[in-house]
């Protein structure tokens, strides 16, 4: 069911008016906080403003949230260390997905809480897993006496060695080889095509050339997932200025309006559980997002969508409408409508993938980036030599998803 | 051969609302947590039917047969001297809107098919009974 009809989409009040990212890099060796003082200090400059413009903070996913190098620096680190005084403040995981942070600064400028909201999203991923690669969700602790034992959620899964989201993603995939007739060398376009627009992103984890054929002999990670597939832990800090749409016309560059936001979980909360074992809340966070907006999928320059798994990608280009239900395959063979130069170029500055995992807020900073035509090498140009005027932006994956969309301009 | 599951089971806690569950195995029978006033199994377990709201909720013995909704296998050292073995999603016969995640076992990856029927076995670990999945008709 959705919410009543509103003349106007509030979140349409707000701007991102200023973007900021720190050095970003495998294993850089610096706090969480010494990053996100980096990219706020940058975002808070690219927006004209100066620190005591800023009254509002907000952060995904807030303190002590997940396994090491995962949560950032909880928001009141951040305020002491930045030396705000704020009217609004928010941290927090759950929600739609990583942009949630986004969504309640757009809601809390619209409603007059706050002027300039500082927005960030930092990971020490890559130095906190140091050799070690990869690592599961709580699979910390062993058998024996004074073992941890898990509840909550993790208990459904965990004690099957489904430690990884690697694994529930894995499974929807493989439910999308049996319905949609999915081919690895279809999926691979995904980590490929991230690779090739990473290859002109200076910041990025990878940028070594990565065939198709590489990426066919690769590692099997949890069938059908490759190495490929799964995202490039690494450290990096994130940082955008929410400001009210006042503003616009103050800024030396154009300032990227929320056109609308998704953010429904009409399903059941639940990777195991979920009605449609292809889709999942990306559905219905998608459907929410145009039921607020008279843009259709064709009016998209580009898309950014979140590629912590390759899998979450392809269910984000169906849910968003850039193709039907089960015809992403397709879609994507050969990579050239998901190219720079194609119908609906994707995930410009390598995604996740090859890009490093950001966690969504590098996605949002590249779509800013795209439609600000700040973009330099990997600048999409639109056929008639448009710069991107509307950008769409998805975060999460299984029963956690939020989108958004963006355009050049207010409107 | 692909193992029955990882190297380590990372067991549950055995909290109150889920001990009968994890505990179900015991004497060879899968119990769900059932609405008696309409009829819903209710997983995973709450306080309150979802469907009718009713709190008239009780454990209840269904057959064990279910089916293969998706899998995958896992090659990944997670947990460090696992071999490869089968993850899957299993729908229960009596409600297939309610799937477990299981291991299939005494299967090869190659011969699991997405739809094929399966029936629980349990596995002990500790004071835990983890309900596995293998085809209908293995012995
Ligand atoms: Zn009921």
């Amino acid at each position: 069911m959705s919410p009543p009809p509103v003349e106007e989409p509030l979140e349409r009040r707000a701007v991102i008016s200023g973007i900021g990212q720190s050095a970003v890099g495998r294993r850089l060796g610096r706090s969480d906080l010494d990053l996100t003082v980096e990219a706020a200090l940058d975002a808070i400059a690219d927006a004209g403003l100066s620190r005591d413009d800023i009254d509002g903070l907000s952060t995904y996913p807030g303190m002590g949230a997940g396994t090491p190098g995962f949560g950032g620096p909880p928001s009141p680190e951040v305020q002491d260390a930045l030396g705000l005084s704020l009217n609004w403040h928010d941290g927090g995981g759950e929600g739609p997905g990583q942009m949630r942070a986004v969504m309640a600064a757009a809601l809390a400028v619209a409603a007059g809480l706050a002027r300039h909201v500082l927005v960030y999203r930092t990971v020490t991923e890559g130095t906190a897993q140091g050799a070690g690669g990869r690592q599961g969700i709580g699979g910390s602790g062993g058998g024996g006496g004074g073992v941890p034992r898990f509840g909550s959620f993790m208990q459904w899964s965990l004690p099957f060695g489904a430690v990884s989201a690697a694994n529930w993603i894995a499974m929807v995939g493989q439910r999308r080889v049996h319905e949609f007739g999915l081919t690895r060398e279809q999926l691979g376009q995904i980590a490929v095509n991230g690779r090739r627009n990473a290859a002109l992103n200076p910041k990025a984890i990878y940028s070594d050339p990565l065939s198709l054929d590489d990426y066919l002999a690769a590692r099997i990670i949890t069938t059908p997932l490759c190495l490929f597939d799964c995202d490039a832990p690494c450290d990096g800090s994130t940082a955008v200025i929410v400001s009210h749409r006042d503003v616009a016309d103050d800024l030396d560059h154009p300032a990227v309006q929320i056109n609308a936001l998704g953010t429904a979980l009409r399903g059941r909360p639940s990777w195991d559980q979920f009605d449609d074992m292809t889709s999942m809340a990306a559905r219905d966070a998608a459907a929410s997002m145009w039921e607020r907006t008279d843009l259709k999928p064709g009016d998209v320059d580009t898309a950014q969508l979140y590629d912590g798994f390759s899998v979450l990608t392809i269910v984000w280009l169906e849910a968003l409408g850039f193709c039907g239900r089960g015809e992403s395959g397709p879609f994507i063979e050969g990579g050239g409508a998901i190219a720079r130069d194609g119908l609906l170029p994707l995930n410009t500055a390598g995604g996740q993938l090859s890009g490093g995992r950001l966690h969504g807020f590098g996605l949002i900073h590249e779509a800013c980036v795209q439609l600000r035509g700040e973009g330099g090498e990997r600048q999409v140009v639109r056929p008639g030599g448009r710069v991107p005027e509307v950008a769409a932006v998805a975060n999460g994956g299984g029963p956690i998803a939020g989108t958004m969309l963006l355009t050049r301009g207010v409107r | 051969m692909v193992a029955n599951g990882p190297m380590l089971r990372l067991l549950p806690r055995l909290d109150d609302d889920v001990a009968f569950y994890w505990t179900s195995g015991e004497d060879g029978v899968l119990r769900l947590l059932h609405c008696n006033a309409c009829g819903f199994f209710i997983h995973p377990p709450g306080p309150v039917c979802p469907r009718c709201l009713s709190r008239d909720v009780a454990p209840e013995a269904v057959s064990g047969r279910g089916h293969v909704e998706t899998f995958t296998v896992n090659h990944q050292q997670w947990i460090p001297g696992s071999d490869p073995y089968i993850i899957a999603w299993v729908s229960i016969d009596e409600q297939p809107d309610v799937r477990l995640t299981t291991n299939l076992i005494d299967v090869e990856p190659e011969d699991v098919r997405i739809g094929m029927p399966v029936r629980v076995v349990f596995e002990q670990a500790e004071d835990v009974w983890l309900p596995l999945f293998t085809p209908e008709g293995a012995s």
